[in-house]
């Protein structure tokens, strides 16, 4: 209990030193904590956006690219599907439901997406809940939109605002802004891409591009928006579409099917394929930096040993002390190693600490920002397994100090005397 | 505690010791006792082998050869281990200076010998209370009542010796070793602190075997033993000093 106190003392009477050292503890925990979380949170994150999605189709590119700007809304399309191929792909006997997605235009740095309102009905995020309105309905006019909740909350939009719509997808494209849209329904949360965007009709895509030749207004002329309505606008393309089937097996003749499709060359993507294609592209990333986080943690051991073996020196006496009061040299040892060990301890539980306060501060910045929900869980069993590995590091730190004093503590007389 | 069992405290015979094979020092001791009792004082200068001979007293280092008995007890036949629960029993330690445990307040560096020695805790325990102990020690040795909170470094380096002199004392071991431990003091407080040191040996009947170069100390004990007349030391030639 003595021993236990002064041993503690001992550390509170260089605390500067023993501080840094278990900063430098805590930091490296939380950087290899940290990774992991943002890991699997990312990962958790895109697999919850793509739930419920059998078929993404889109015009001919890499699996990736189309999920992602078709699903996460990453980057453009190259290329279009017109509207006679999606109809033709969609008639089949296969597909149970299909919603159609046309990008292009934006609103102050938001993705403005046209669609249908099967999209409210049949689009499932994270483990298979669908889509609800915060407030509002579903697009019913030309001119209605439905925004999703981030941009009503950041733009703070209600019920009935007129917004306007940029071409392109920059806040600074050249505008439609003699064609407003009303708000008619905002859609709840969903910590997916929906939340950042707004939908309106497929016709009301076709519409704001009536007066519009290659990305700019032809000048002059100018529709007004009742007579807009009065037209009829079929959708001349799309750029993707998310299908699902009525049976799940037919997934790999369907794709077959569509990427075999004679009038147009398309893909069709099966997300959790195209998403495992994603994760085997950057797990070498992943694992880099998992090794750096792991590199910077065996750092903050070697420099817990460097820290504890230099006090050794001044720490003979105190040794000397200890010996000729009948402590074995396995006693001064174990003192050093219980030292590294508690040093370690508390660096983890620093680490942790700050980890999850970080974590809980830093949580709407990044799903707003990058629209992955990082999930404040309680350690996993593989985190408990890592802050086992690194407190045995810990104690294995201590052994080389441990070592010295022990071969001091035999080699020195009792007499030290400095 | 009782003067009965073994006769000598220490008894020592044909003893050869080298740090290492390799060593030029080397020390040897023909034949010396020490009886139970007895307050003996070594006088030597520094580099006359003191520090040796306490180390193989004290089983911190052993003999090559010969016999080194303590309380009737052959050191070498006790492992490492055991010899160091020999001196957490037997002995109390006082040193030059820097005796105590700086970050460590006054009670916990007193008490601090009993973590290894259970007898000693035992017999302080029934003494009145380790602590209760450990504070009638620390009054006796002269220092005030409130210094058991105060931490060792901000005592001044007589208080320290007292402390150091309480420690070596609690439990009551067999024999105190002192090796020079007035010399950081000065004239005046080298006698009070030798006066409340001989109160304390007398009230426990316990060996002192005290080392020092000061021959003005030799009155206050029972035997004056010159280091020179017990042992030989030995200096290869070439060998630094």
């Amino acid at each position: 209990m003595i021993v236990a106190r002064l041993a503690l003392q001992s550390l509170l009477n260089r605390w500067i030193t023993v501080l840094l050292t278990v900063l430098a503890i805590s930091v490296s925990v939380m950087l290899l904590l940290g990774v992991e979380k943002v890991r699997s949170g990312a990962r958790d994150s895109f697999a919850g956006t793509v739930s419920g999605a059998d078929v993404v189709i889109g015009a001919r590119s890499g699996a990736m690219q189309l999920l992602l700007y078709s699903v996460f809304r990453i980057g453009n399309a190259t290329n279009n599907v017109t509207w006679r191929s999606y109809q033709d792909i969609v008639s089949r006997a296969e597909v149970a439901w299909a919603v159609p997605l046309s990008l292009g235009d934006s609103h102050r740095g938001f993705r403005v997406i046209g669609t249908t309102p099967d999209y409210f009905v049949h689009l499932q995020y994270r483990g298979g809940q669908t889509l609800k309105f915060a407030a509002g309905t579903p697009f019913d006019d030309l001119f209605d939109v439905v925004l999703g909740s981030d941009v009503a909350s950041r733009l703070g939009y209600s019920i009935g605002d007129k917004i306007t719509v940029a071409h392109g997808a920059g806040s600074l494209g050249p505008r439609h802004d003699d064609l407003p849209f009303r708000v008619s329904g905002i859609l709840a949360r969903t910590g997916t891409p929906v939340d950042k965007s707004l939908h309106v009709s497929l016709k009301a895509i076709e519409a704001i591009h009536v007066d519009w030749r290659s990305g700019s207004r032809i000048p002059g002329q100018v529709t007004p928006a009742d007579r807009l309505r009065q037209m009829s606008l079929p959708p001349k393309a799309i750029t993707a579409a998310i299908i699902g089937l009525k049976a799940r097996l037919q997934v790999i003749g369907f794709q077959r099917a569509v990427n075999e499709y004679r009038a147009e060359p398309l893909s069709a993507v099966l997300p959790g394929v195209a998403l495992q294609e994603m994760w085997g592209l950057v797990a070498t990333a992943e694992t880099a930096l998992l090794g750096v986080s792991a590199m910077v943690v065996v750092t903050s051991m070697l420099g817990l040993s460097a820290m504890i073996l230099s006090t050794l020196n001044e720490r003979r006496r105190e040794i000397a002390i200890l010996r000729s009061l009948g402590a074995r040299p396995r006693t001064v040892a174990g003192l050093l190693v219980g030292e590294a060990t508690v040093l370690t301890v508390a660096g983890i539980a620093i680490g942790m600490a700050t980890l999850y306060a970080v974590l809980v501060v830093a949580r709407p910045i990044v799903d707003r920002q990058f629209g992955i929900d990082i999930g404040i869980q309680p350690p996993s069993s593989t985190d408990a397994l890592l802050l086992l590995a690194i407190s045995i590091g810990g104690m294995a730190a201590g052994f080389l100090p441990a070592y010295r004093a022990y071969r001091m503590s035999l080699a020195d007389s009792m007499m030290v005397r400095t | 505690m009782s003067a009965e069992g073994p006769t000598d405290a220490v008894s020592l015979r044909g003893v050869e010791y080298k740090w290492n094979a390799r060593d030029a020092f080397g020390l040897s001791v023909g034949e010396f006792a020490v009886s139970r009792g007895e307050r003996l004082l070594l006088l030597g200068a520094s580099g006359s082998g003191k520090s040796t001979l306490l180390s193989l007293l004290t089983g911190i280092a052993l003999a090559q050869a010969g016999s080194l008995e303590i309380l009737g007890q052959r050191l070498d036949a006790l492992g490492s281990s055991g010899r160091d629960r020999f001196r957490a029993e037997h002995f109390g330690i006082i040193f030059q200076m820097f005796n105590l445990l700086p970050y460590g307040n006054v009670i916990d560096n007193v008490l601090l010998p009993l973590s290894f020695a259970p007898a000693r805790r035992t017999r302080a325990a029934a003494a009145g209370g380790t602590e209760g102990e450990a504070r009638r020690l620390l009054l006796a040795l002269g220092l005030p009542a409130d210094i058991g909170r105060r931490t060792a470094a901000t005592l001044s380096v007589g208080q320290q010796q007292r402390v150091a002199t309480a420690r070596a004392l609690i439990g009551s071991p067999e024999i105190i070793v002192a090796d020079e431990p007035t010399s950081a003091l000065d004239d005046d407080r080298q006698q009070d602190f030798l006066d409340l040191l001989f109160g304390q040996i007398d009230a426990t009947n316990a060996t002192l075997i005290m080392v020092s170069h000061d021959r003005r100390l030799a009155r206050h004990f029972t035997r004056v033993v010159e280091l020179t007349d017990i042992l030989t030391t030995s200096q290869r030639e070439g060998a630094a000093t």
